[in-house]
């Protein structure tokens, strides 16, 4: 075990952690954005509306990510009315194609799972809000999609997790992330543990921080369902 | 029960996979020969699925010499070295240049070609190609090779786009993700020039020679660290193809100069 | 339209479907392996199997792919000269299959675990009063019943192992993905060849959620359902 090369390696790893991270988080923010809107639509009674937004995620779910980055990034570019036109100069970077690609893919599945959680909101709870009067965005902001985020918690939780999995593949379209830096050591070096083995325990310790944080979500957000616990005692115990 | 019958499908299915070979016996009679296919004019697929290509065609004279029975393998760049480290071929014929760190981690045969690497761009963009008129540009290179070391080290004010194979880089240079391209001459002369994208693109400044066959370089076979019987078979084969017009043939079919390099 | 190059490309898609048929066939293998050992008595298959599926999904599919593809080729290789086994010849979609087999074994391992659990603890108890062996049990009453139990993580699991082997071009093999890429790079049109792969991975998903819900239905036949 060459503990030379990962110590020297150590900050393109650095460089490579915040890459995949700072990728993560603005993939995530703009599919979590995204996809409250279109999981609204998703339910709504218009079939036109709700059909549309089940195309997009059909598509979007039923496509590979890695091809879809490419088509993104290598296909737009080979057309010149693209590279003409205003949005080359977002299109030209490599960064903007890697979000673009994660934020269509993620919202896809975000979308589904919050569509899902609204679908299984309890009758009753809409007929009280409908009884008050409540309807359109109250109804909504109000009382449906504070369940239905709550109820999308564990499933979302997977989804980011798998979010951050999957930056993994921009390492094909030249972002230096986590898995680029060790596939250099590993073409440089042919050390198959210290490349790719440090970056098995660098991501698993972000899967982990992941988890982490979404239990605290959890216990925070869903705390109507644990398990209630000291109940006054109805006799009291014996001594 | 079910534990049974999982262990047992599982062991015979680790037993019909993998076909234990005998041991490559010194004769080796059959070869793998990894290459890149996507590096027109050396390496290529056509749409039929055969490779076609300078770099194929060497591999098959030399195969005929040593009278082997070689099968070619597509690998992707960026994992070559450790696919031919996992012995998933035997022999890398893929313009891989011959370098000291290369030297460490594979045996290389003698150099069957060498040319300079160039530097490509929008005509008239660059009167003068110097660090200094670079400062601060994109320069695209592949990823791990000597063009790579070359830049860090030279171009230090320059911001260095690195790809994944050759034929990206004429490829982000077309789509505008560089403002200069620093490559193999020949790969994109053939290629990408000629092409109706090469438009408005040429060669800019004088070729680099970097490291050539003379100090020890140049573009080489390579192999499994320790392999001297084949890379004894390779060499002659190649001083004999060079020796009897097969090189120059497979030469002249491709290019208009000698590639050869010494 | 595709300058000749659809018959590469089919050859490409006969390689995806091989690979992704043969890595379900081994990740069944192992996930039933995982989910027995789960449940198990023995505490170290316990600790064996939940250390087989933290591992694997706490890791991106494409870095276990190269870490397992070529540390496991070079463990090997390393295996058989220490044993002086000669060279073992392990063929590309063979290394490939394992490995994505092996990664799709620990996510089976959780829905057959889920599975099995589903089915009421009182139908094995039943067929243990009638003297039947445990494997008898498990065979004969158990795992039929399961399967219907399984089928929604299993069909899940069948559509991203079918997206995940897009991922297998990047450790070198030859499949749908590789082949549109060497054409693109040759024609100069990533843009036609990635969308034709793009499509042909709908047809398949497509494909196959039909005909997954044609299996669900045939083994939910019975099943009583609420009604309102």
């Amino acid at each position: 075990m060459d503990w030379q090369i990962i110590i020297d390696s150590l900050p393109q790893y650095a460089g490579g952690i915040r890459t995949t991270l700072v990728l993560l988080a603005i993939s995530l923010a703009s599919s979590l954005v995204l996809a409250v809107p279109l999981a609204v639509a998703r339910v709504s009674p218009s079939w036109w509306l709700s059909r549309s937004v089940w195309l997009y995620t059909y598509v979007l779910r039923g496509t590979p990510l890695l091809v879809q980055l490419f088509i993104i990034y290598h296909g737009l570019a080979q057309f010149e009315a693209v590279r003409e036109s205003a949005a080359w100069v977002l299109l030209k970077n490599a960064w903007f194609c890697a979000w673009l690609a994660f934020t269509l893919n993620s919202t896809a599945y975000t979308t589904e799972i919050f569509a899902g959680a609204l679908k299984a909101t309890p009758v009753g709870e809409i007929e009280a809000a409908r009884a008050y009067g409540l309807g359109g965005f109250k109804l909504y902001s109000r009382v449906l999609l504070p369940g239905a985020l709550r109820r999308a918690l564990p499933q979302y939780s997977n989804e980011v997790i798998g979010l951050m999995h999957a930056t993994a593949i921009a390492s094909t379209v030249t972002l230096v992330d986590i898995t680029r830096v060790a596939r250099d050591v590993n073409a440089n070096h042919l050390l198959v543990t210290e490349s790719f083995g440090v970056a098995a325990v660098i991501y698993f310790v972000l899967t982990f921080s992941l988890v982490g944080v979404f239990r605290l979500l959890e216990r925070r957000f869903l705390r109507h369902l644990r398990p209630q616990v000291d109940l006054p005692q109805a006799v009291p115990a014996a001594a | 029960m079910i534990r049974r019958y999982a262990l047992a499908s599982l062991l015979i299915a680790s037993f019909a996979v993998p076909q234990a070979g005998l041991a490559q016996a010194p004769e080796w009679s059959k070869i793998r020969i990894g290459v890149e296919a996507n590096y027109p004019p050396f390496s290529q697929m056509s749409p039929d699925g055969k490779f076609s290509g300078f770099d194929i065609d060497i591999a098959s004279a030399i195969c005929a010499h040593i009278k082997a029975d070689c099968t070619m393998v597509s690998q992707e760049w960026d994992g070559m070295m450790p696919a031919l480290n996992a012995k998933k071929f035997d022999l890398i014929v893929a313009s891989m240049s011959i370098t000291e760190d290369r030297k460490k981690s594979a045996d290389f045969s003698d150099s069957y070609y060498d040319i300079p690497s160039t530097w490509i761009g929008k005509t008239g963009s660059f009167s003068q190609v110097t660090p200094a008129a670079l400062k601060g540009k994109k320069i695209i290179v592949t990823r791990n090779t000597p063009r790579a070391r070359f830049l860090q080290e030279n171009f230090k004010d320059s911001e260095i786009l690195q790809v994944a194979k050759e034929a990206e880089v004429t490829m982000e240079l077309a789509a505008g993700r560089g403002d200069i391209g620093f490559g193999s001459s020949l790969a994109a002369t053939a290629a990408f020039l000629k092409s109706p994208q090469g438009t408005g693109y040429s060669r800019l400044g004088a070729p680099v020679m970097l490291g050539g066959a003379a100090q020890g370089g140049g573009v080489g076979i390579a192999m499994r660290k320790g392999e001297d019987a084949l890379r004894t078979k390779v060499n002659v084969a190649l001083k004999a193809i060079t020796a009897n017009g097969v090189y120059k043939t497979i030469n002249d079919k491709y290019f208009d100069v000698n590639i050869r390099g010494e | 339209m595709l300058h000749g190059y659809l018959p590469a490309i089919l050859e490409g898609l006969v390689l995806t479907l091989k690979v992704s048929a043969t890595s379900l066939a081994i990740a069944c293998v192992f996930g039933l392996l995982g989910a027995m050992a789960k449940l198990s008595k023995s505490r170290a298959a316990r600790w064996i199997a939940e250390v087989y599926t933290t591992l694997i999904r706490g890791l991106p599919e494409l870095v276990l792919m190269l870490l397992i593809f070529y540390g496991g080729q070079i463990g090997i290789n390393k295996l058989a000269d220490a044993q002086g086994w000669g060279y073992i010849d392990i063929p590309p979609f063979a290394a490939g299959v394992m490995t994505v087999g092996f990664i799709f074994g620990a996510y089976l391992t959780e829905t057959f675990r889920g599975a099995i659990l589903a089915v009421p603890r009182g139908q094995a108890e039943a067929g243990l009063a009638f003297a039947l062996t445990p494997g008898q049990v498990m065979r004969r009453i158990v795992l039929p019943q399961m399967v219907r139990h399984a089928i929604p993580g299993f069909a899940n699991n069948w559509l991203i192992m079918i997206k995940a082997s897009a991922l297998v071009s990047l450790i070198g093999l030859d499949d749908m993905v590789h082949r549109a890429g060497l054409a693109a790079a040759t024609t100069r049109e990533p843009f036609t060849f990635y969308m034709a792969v793009a499509l042909i991975y709908l047809t398949l998903t497509s494909i196959s959620i039909f005909l997954l819900s044609r299996v669900e239905a045939r083994y939910s036949l019975g099943v009583r359902t609420v009604q309102f």
